[in-house]
């Protein structure tokens, strides 16, 4: 007899006014006949996104979008264990909210981790099935290269290391946050090295990753050197 | 010995450099021996990282050829956003541009 699962859908925002009402529809229309809470954590945004998490709280139900924000931008590791605090399911998807993680793969997501079990399931853009859409050549490039070089170094067990788009079971993600100590982007490569050592039962499901439209992040010389030094500091720690 | 050297507990860096340790054991061993000329055993450092430059080369630009990409899934969303914005603007949301 299969337990009653829920799922905690962590979703932190910084101005994602437009793109957070986006989401949650596209969750609910996606998860219908799941079990399932949004804990939308913004870090006080200007632009007026608590107010249309207000609105969505109208629409769905407060019991079925908590908004627990803070006073300013604090970082995405604390924003998942803020957000984590107040999560009642047992297990745990932490997304972003730009709608470049598209909620049409969730059903996946819960499907891979209820066929075998693992501890986390983990969205992966770098193999048949996932992919991207919107990196030029030298995006991709560099993406590929900082793959190589942390698959050579780190030998990590899945094949999409700084992917954000991810199902843990609630007492791995506590697990692993307590331990994790890096910031942006290098955090999730963290989580996931960390998570590999203590030999949790990883799978990964293929996902696509539509970058937003508006806005290209850039990808400059300093993000190679806090990426390097992410990668050195894991070679070392983990 | 070696599983239980290798156990998961084990740092990651400490496996590395037991592997890189025992290459260069190795290399010495052959050295020393003579088995081998001594000229050639000298280089071979330098075309085992050679190799390894090759094969991360090799492993890029297969990875770049293949990279999986998805153009289909910008319309769909395009579509997504659409119907999001319908069915929200319809029960009091606020979805105007930003």
């Amino acid at each position: 007899m299969a337990e009653r699962n829920k799922y905690s859908i962590i979703i932190p925002t910084y101005n994602e006014r437009l793109n957070i009402a986006l989401v949650v529809f596209l969750v609910f229309k996606h998860l219908w006949d799941v079990d399932f809470e949004i804990i939308v954590v913004d870090d006080g945004s200007p632009d007026g996104t608590q107010e249309v998490v207000k609105q969505l709280q109208q629409v769905y139900g407060e019991d079925r979008i908590l908004l627990r924000a803070r006073p300013k931008k604090l970082g995405l590791g604390t924003a998942y264990s803020h957000g984590l605090k107040h999560a009642s399911g047992n297990f745990v998807v932490i997304m972003d909210a730009d709608l470049s993680h598209h909620p049409t793969y969730l059903p996946s997501f819960i499907k891979k981790q209820l066929e075998t079990g693992a501890n986390i399931v983990t969205g992966t853009r770098y193999v048949k099935g996932g992919g991207v859409h919107g990196w030029n050549l030298m995006r991709k490039l560099t993406s590929r290269g900082a793959n190589v070089l942390a698959q050579t170094l780190l030998w990590p067990g899945v094949s999409d290391l700084t992917g954000s788009f991810r199902l843990y079971r609630k007492s791995v993600l506590e697990d692993i946050i307590s331990s994790c100590v890096s910031k942006g982007y290098v955090f999730q490569m963290e989580m996931i090295v960390r998570a590999s050592r203590k030999g949790y039962h990883i799978e990964e499901v293929p996902i696509s990753f539509v970058d937003r439209i508006y806005g290209s992040s850039k990808l400059g010389g300093s993000e190679i050197v806090e990426y390097l030094k992410g990668l050195a500091y894991l070679l070392v720690t983990t | 010995m070696w599983p239980q050297l290798y156990h998961r507990s084990m740092k990651h860096i400490v496996k590395i450099m037991t592997l890189l340790v025992g290459i260069s054991a190795l290399w010495f061993g052959l050295l020393k021996t003579s088995m081998v000329p001594s000229s050639h055993t000298l280089l071979l450092p330098i075309y085992f990282i050679m190799c390894l430059g090759c094969y991360g080369l090799l492993m890029v630009g297969v990875g770049l050829m293949r990279f999986p990409t998805c153009p289909q899934e910008a319309l769909l969303l395009q579509q997504d956003v659409i119907e999001a914005k319908g069915y929200l603007k319809q029960r009091g949301v606020d979805v105007g541009s930003e």
